[in-house]
């Protein structure tokens, strides 16, 4: 479906614009006057009473003024017409007709169902062949004033197929009458695309005028056909030209929002994925390669809670993503502490033997959910106010479980910088992680902060696995899949700040969505990773890290 | 007096072992491996010792992961990045040989694309397949492909001064994308299913016993052959260098030694040495795919190097060969426990065995001797 | 330490005459002129880290043969300086030669090694797995290239210096004993050692007596005295005994540039010496 959305022009144009389009609505209120209206429903009546006992000239100008009139029962009854289903009533002037698909007959002119056909006698009404040729071309253009939007719709493509002067008449009229919005639209976009292809140079001057504004690819190719044709005038062709490029910026500044868009979108499932590590890698300077599987350890608990939640109140089924954000943090949080507490706690200091420890508790985990859940995907469904989607400018979609991500992945990050900034426990985690000694001095349990900063880094790794069993697969392996992108961004954005984490995010994401149409998904993942190798170069310690002494240790 | 060699702590560096005692140990190893196994293979079928046909095909390809994680602990044994990428080179030399053999396979069914290429509806070779169906040019790009790679990684993180834990993420990132890239058939190199159905090595059959039998003894040789070069490095100036390096690699710049560029050096020729054990896995596993660029075979590799014991050369030589025995006989039974056996292995050896199992033997040895002085006086 | 201080004193003048002259960096041939005879030369050094001046406009000239002691509260730029000094820092703008000949700003860490610039660092780093006899086989003068370092033999000569160093830090006993078992103040020995081996021109010592027992530090004391006379040395301390042991000329560094600079009398009784250390 092309949409044409107008871009006002500033200043004055603006406001003309604005009177005008006050104009049409004030005017689309009162109008059509009420005479009017029964004048064409006279009209109309006459026509068909013409069709239906004239000979064959006076039938031919009578399907001409119907198609004039342009009433919402012409349709009807011209193609009833046309294939033999309009009929005349012994007795009286009656007119009445047999549906498309047959039904109750009923009357021509108000389309209600006849009282007792049983009891009347019709007679069908032949059309000649000229009638009926006449008829074709008529049947196709009436539809413009069917009572079916949808049909209205589909007859402004049929009749761009024929552009004429009539065509363009008979659109400007259809227009005069249209209330529907997106009917409207589409009206006004086939009438430019007569006008272009048919009317005189002035005529096209004004279409394409009209037509600049518009972000459609349909029309930009019109316009560019135009400049193919010899028969055009040498400034219409300029004027198209000009156009067309109008539209392909606009199209461009379209398409790279919705990039834009796109990557950060992808930005926020980064960003829930990563901002756990930001706590135990970024503050801790551990290396957790069992990070993905308190992703997996949430997506999991998701799963769980919802079975659980069909099991015992099914009524709040709708919910039971919220039940989960609460048992997500708690399992993989404790499943953090007690981590922290078994096996990283012996390694601190030996960051690359920790690495491969975690590795292998990365292991022992995924092997783990495999025996007790099966190795296939497990169903977590989304709650309808998750569902669904919003269209934007240029027939992008947004889905609302993308949206809710995104906002949810900010929130995360927000209360996660009020721990750490605003609490006693936030204070003392930044005391231990920079001066162990002093703080233990000080009366701080290291210990026990070491353990809890690892289970609310955990823990935040497996709220943000809530998220992601909402948009990807519940799997034993979904921990996997995210883990080298993880470090990528925290590597990437610098360690150990926050902003780091949502500057990495959002770049890669965004990065990503621009590289893919030119190399793909897969190369262009590629290509992200040569970057970030090349980028660190630049800056070892990441886009937000610190210089100088603070950075180095 | 001052000529003494120095004796040095147990289990570290080049100098973790009494001279001979772990080059004996490799001796009688690849002695068995070289001699024994075939002549068990030879045996007729009834006896009781025959080695079945298969079971070459399953050393020869230990002893390619026993190159692989003799490598990779040269580096992180000796110098101390702990790269968790080298499956990267592994499998590239893995794949130039899978060119070289797709090729042969081609030629010896009268085309001159390999299947997979036909299939795709190829018009002709890509210009990287070039010159890969001679044996020269495959054997000279089995180190030069993995090498060129080590070079170009290694200039860029070194020269950066990236270490610890951020060169082994990035090199992680390494093999990660190498695994995207080579998912992609438009890259030329088979997609997901990889390079496989070869027919013929050199000219033999590759089904043929007599053909496992020889890569299954040039595999042998040139672990061998790896080993001994490796040793002499260690065992050289440049050794102390490397281990100076590992233990505080900012002095040994204020001494004036190109740290960068003699971690670049043991970098690229331990990412040849794995990509020459990756040449020799392909005839011997009949496929090479994108799965060998997979991180977690990449970290599985460390794990062979901390089992066998780090800063020592025979250590992840017994690493690889242990481990992977462990796995093809569990994996037998029971392949669901592997991954638990696989993963406690990993924390266990962090928590218990620094030093691996090459540390435990001098502790035994020093616990042994403590005991019998103590009987003695 | 009168042969010593005449020297420096003609080179201060020289750089006070210099610095009136020219703004710097103003004119870039000037400085090597100015800087001839001197074993190392700074002028006008610069570093800052995210706007915070770790050194500002810092200027020092020492002479083959002197020996410095460079004193200031922390925080004042001692081991920035060293950083600029040996190629760690590059300074934002300043002269820093080696020599009067070579660019210490565009040379990296073992290039400078190589000119025979050694640094101890505060913290005593030695490789601790490896033996005395090792360390000091690692730090001994020789090429430093790849290939040859590969293909070194330790001939009699070789050996024979190594016993020599091992001898005067007294750790000839030590010899085969991994580094990583010394006592706190044999390592440092084991790294002056280091220095002395390399045949470094300039020695930079960074709080040698940092952790030392008084008697580890009068042994220090005199091992200084001791290469003094054939190593031109900067010693960076806090501990004011040690320094008036040393009794050598003492630059004082404050807020990253030369607050003063005399006789360790002059610079303990200077008001604005006392005001820093004491004041504010």
């Amino acid at each position: 479906m092309t949409r044409l959305h107008r871009w006002p022009r500033p200043g004055r144009a603006a406001r003309a614009a604005l009177l005008l389009a006050l104009g049409l609505l004030v005017s689309a209120l009162q109008a059509p006057p009420a005479a009017a209206q029964q004048a064409d429903a006279a009209a109309f009546a006459e026509a068909v009473q013409t069709l239906a006992t004239g000979d064959r000239e006076a039938r031919e100008r009578a399907v001409d003024r119907i198609v004039e009139i342009g009433h919402p029962r012409a349709a009807a009854v011209l193609s009833a017409l046309m294939y033999r289903r309009l009929a005349t009533v012994a007795g009286s002037d009656r007119v009445v007709l047999e549906p498309e698909g047959g039904g109750p007959l009923e009357d021509a002119l108000t389309g209600e169902p006849v009282e007792n056909p049983e009891a009347l006698e019709t007679e069908t009404i032949y059309a000649s062949n000229q009638v009926r040729r006449k008829l074709r071309t008529a049947v196709s253009q009436v539809q413009i004033f069917a009572e079916d939007p949808q049909a209205r719709l589909a007859s402004t493509r049929n009749i761009v197929r024929a552009p004429s002067d009539a065509t363009a008449d008979l659109l400007r009229r259809a227009l005069d009458r249209e209330e529907v919005p997106r009917v409207e639209q589409a009206i006004r976009l086939a009438l430019a695309k007569v006008e272009l292809l048919a009317g005189d140079a002035q005529t096209k001057l004004a279409a394409i005028e009209r037509l600049s504004g518009s972000t459609s690819p349909e029309v930009r190719s019109l316009l560019l056909r135009l400049l193919d044709r010899d028969d055009v005038p040498a400034e219409v062709r300029t004027a198209a030209r000009e156009a067309a490029a109008s539209i392909e910026t606009r199209l461009t500044l379209i398409d790279w929002g919705q990039r834009v868009f796109q990557g950060i979108s992808l930005g926020s499932v980064l960003l829930l994925a990563a901002v756990g590590l930001a706590i135990t890698f970024g503050v801790m300077g551990v290396i957790n390669l069992a990070h993905g599987e308190m992703l997996m350890l949430g997506a999991y608990t998701t799963f769980v809670v919802q079975q659980v939640v069909l099991a015992v109140a099914p009524g709040l089924s709708e919910l039971s993503v919220l039940f989960a954000l609460p048992a997500a943090f708690l399992v993989a949080g404790a499943m953090g502490v007690l981590l922290e507490q078994t096996v990283v706690r012996h390694l601190y200091g030996r960051p690359l033997e920790t690495l491969l420890a975690t590795f292998g508790i990365s292991l022992l985990l995924q092997q783990g959910v495999r025996t007790i859940f099966g190795a296939p995907n497990k169903e977590v469904s989304n709650p309808f106010w998750m569902s669904g989607s919003i269209e934007l400018i240029g027939g992008a979609v947004l889905t609302y479980n993308r949206l809710f991500i995104l906002v949810f992945a900010l929130a995360v990050l927000a209360v996660l910088a009020l721990v750490i900034k605003r609490t006693t426990f936030g204070l003392q985690m930044r005391a231990v992680t920079q001066n162990r000694g002093m703080a233990r001095a000080m009366g701080i349990p290291s210990g026990r902060i070491d353990a809890l900063t690892f289970g609310l880094g955990s823990g935040i790794a497996g709220v943000g696995g809530v998220a992601l069993s909402q948009i990807t697969n519940v799997s034993p392996n979904l921990g996997q899949s995210f883990i080298v992108d993880s470090f990528m961004v925290v590597v990437f954005g610098g360690v150990g700040s926050l902003w780091g984490v949502l500057g990495g995010s959002m770049v890669l994401g965004i990065l990503n969505k621009f590289l893919e149409p030119y190399a793909g998904a897969m190369l262009g993942k590629v290509i992200v990773l040569v970057l970030i190798i090349l980028f660190i170069q630049w800056r070892p310690r990441g886009l937000f890290a610190l210089k100088g002494r603070a950075g180095e240790q | 007096m001052a000529s003494q060699p120095a004796p040095a702590r147990a289990g570290t560096g080049v100098l973790g072992w009494r001279p001979g005692a772990a080059d004996l140990a490799l001796i009688a190893l690849l002695l068995i491996a070289l001699v024994g196994m075939p002549v068990l293979n030879a045996l007729p079928p009834d006896s009781g010792l025959k080695l079945p046909d298969y079971m070459i095909g399953v050393l020869g390809k230990f002893f390619c992961f026993a190159m692989l994680a003799l490598a990779h602990g040269l580096v992180w044994g000796y110098a101390g990045p702990l790269s968790l990428g080298h499956g990267a080179f592994f499998g590239l030399g893995g794949y130039c040989m899978g060119m070289y053999l797709a090729r042969q396979k081609a030629i010896s069914a009268g085309n001159e694309l390999p299947d997979f290429m036909v299939f795709l509806n190829w018009e002709s070779l890509p210009w990287w397949w070039t010159g890969t169906h001679l044996a020269p040019v495959a054997l000279l790009l089995i180190v030069a492909v993995p090498g060129a790679l080590a070079l170009l990684f290694g200039y860029f993180t070194f020269r950066s001064r990236i270490s610890g834990v951020y060169f082994s993420i990035i090199s992680q990132a390494m093999v990660f994308a190498l695994m995207l890239a080579f998912s992609r058939s438009e890259l030329g190199f088979g997609g997901k299913t990889g390079l496989t159905n070869f027919s013929t090595i050199l000219g033999f059959s590759v089904s043929d016993q007599g053909t496992r039998i020889g890569v299954y003894v040039a595999t042998v040789l040139a672990l061998a052959g790896s080993y001994l070069l490796c040793r002499w490095i260690v065992r050289s100036k440049l050794g102390q260098v490397l281990v100076a390096i590992r233990e505080a690699e900012d002095r040994v710049r204020f001494l004036g030694y190109p740290a960068d560029r003699v971690k670049l050096f043991v970098f690229v020729l331990s990412a040849m040495i794995a990509g020459l054990g990756g040449a020799l896995y392909v005839p011997q596993a009949g496929i090479i795919n994108p799965s060998e660029f997979e991180p977690a075979q990449s970290i599985e590799v460390a794990a062979w190097v901390a089992v066998g014991g780090r800063g020592t050369l025979f250590g992840p030589i017994l690493g690889a060969l242990g481990v992977n025995a462990a796995k093809s006989w569990l994996t037998g039974f029971a392949p669901e426990l592997w991954l638990f056996v696989l993963g406690g292995l990993f924390i266990a050896v962090t928590l218990f065995l620094p030093k691996g199992l090459a540390g435990l033997w001098p502790q035994v040895r020093a616990a042994v001797a403590k005991r019998r002085g103590g009987t003695d006086g | 330490m009168a042969e010593a201080e005449t020297p420096t004193a003609r080179a201060a003048d020289k750089l006070g005459a210099f610095a009136k002259a020219a703004k710097p960096g103003a004119a870039k041939g000037e400085p090597v002129k100015a800087a001839k005879g001197t074993l190392l030369y700074l002028d006008g050094i610069t570093v800052s880290f995210d706007g915070f001046k770790a050194l500002d406009t810092l200027s020092l000239v020492v002479e083959e043969g002197d020996l410095r002691t460079i004193i200031g509260p922390n925080g004042a730029g001692k081991t920035t300086m060293m950083d600029v000094i040996t190629g760690k820092t590059r300074p934002d703008v300043g002269t820093a030669l080696f020599d009067g000949r070579h660019d210490l700003t565009q040379l990296r860490e073992e290039a400078t090694a190589n000119l025979g610039v050694g640094r101890k660092f505060q913290k005593p780093t030695v490789f601790e797995p490896l033996s005395v006899f090792q360390n000091l086989e690692l730090a001994l003068a020789s090429e430093r290239g790849l290939l040859a370092t590969l293909r070194f033999r330790l001939d009699p000569g070789r050996r024979a210096r190594i016993d020599e160093i091992l001898d005067v830090c007294g750790l000839g006993d030590l010899r085969a004993t991994p580094a990583g078992q010394l006592s706190h103040g044999q390592k440092q020995w084991l790294e002056i050692g280091m220095l002395l081996i390399q045949d470094a021109r300039l020695l930079l010592l960074d709080e040698p007596v940092a952790g030392m027992t008084d008697e580890e530090t009068a042994k220090t004391a005199r091992l200084i005295h001791d290469i003094k006379r054939r190593h031109t040395l900067i010693v960076v301390e806090h501990d004011m005994a040690f320094v008036r042991e040393l009794g050598a000329r003492t630059t004082v560094l404050h807020q990253g540039t030369v607050l003063t600079e005399g006789s360790v009398d002059a610079v303990q009784n200077d008001p604005k010496v006392i005001e820093v250390y004491l004041g504010r």
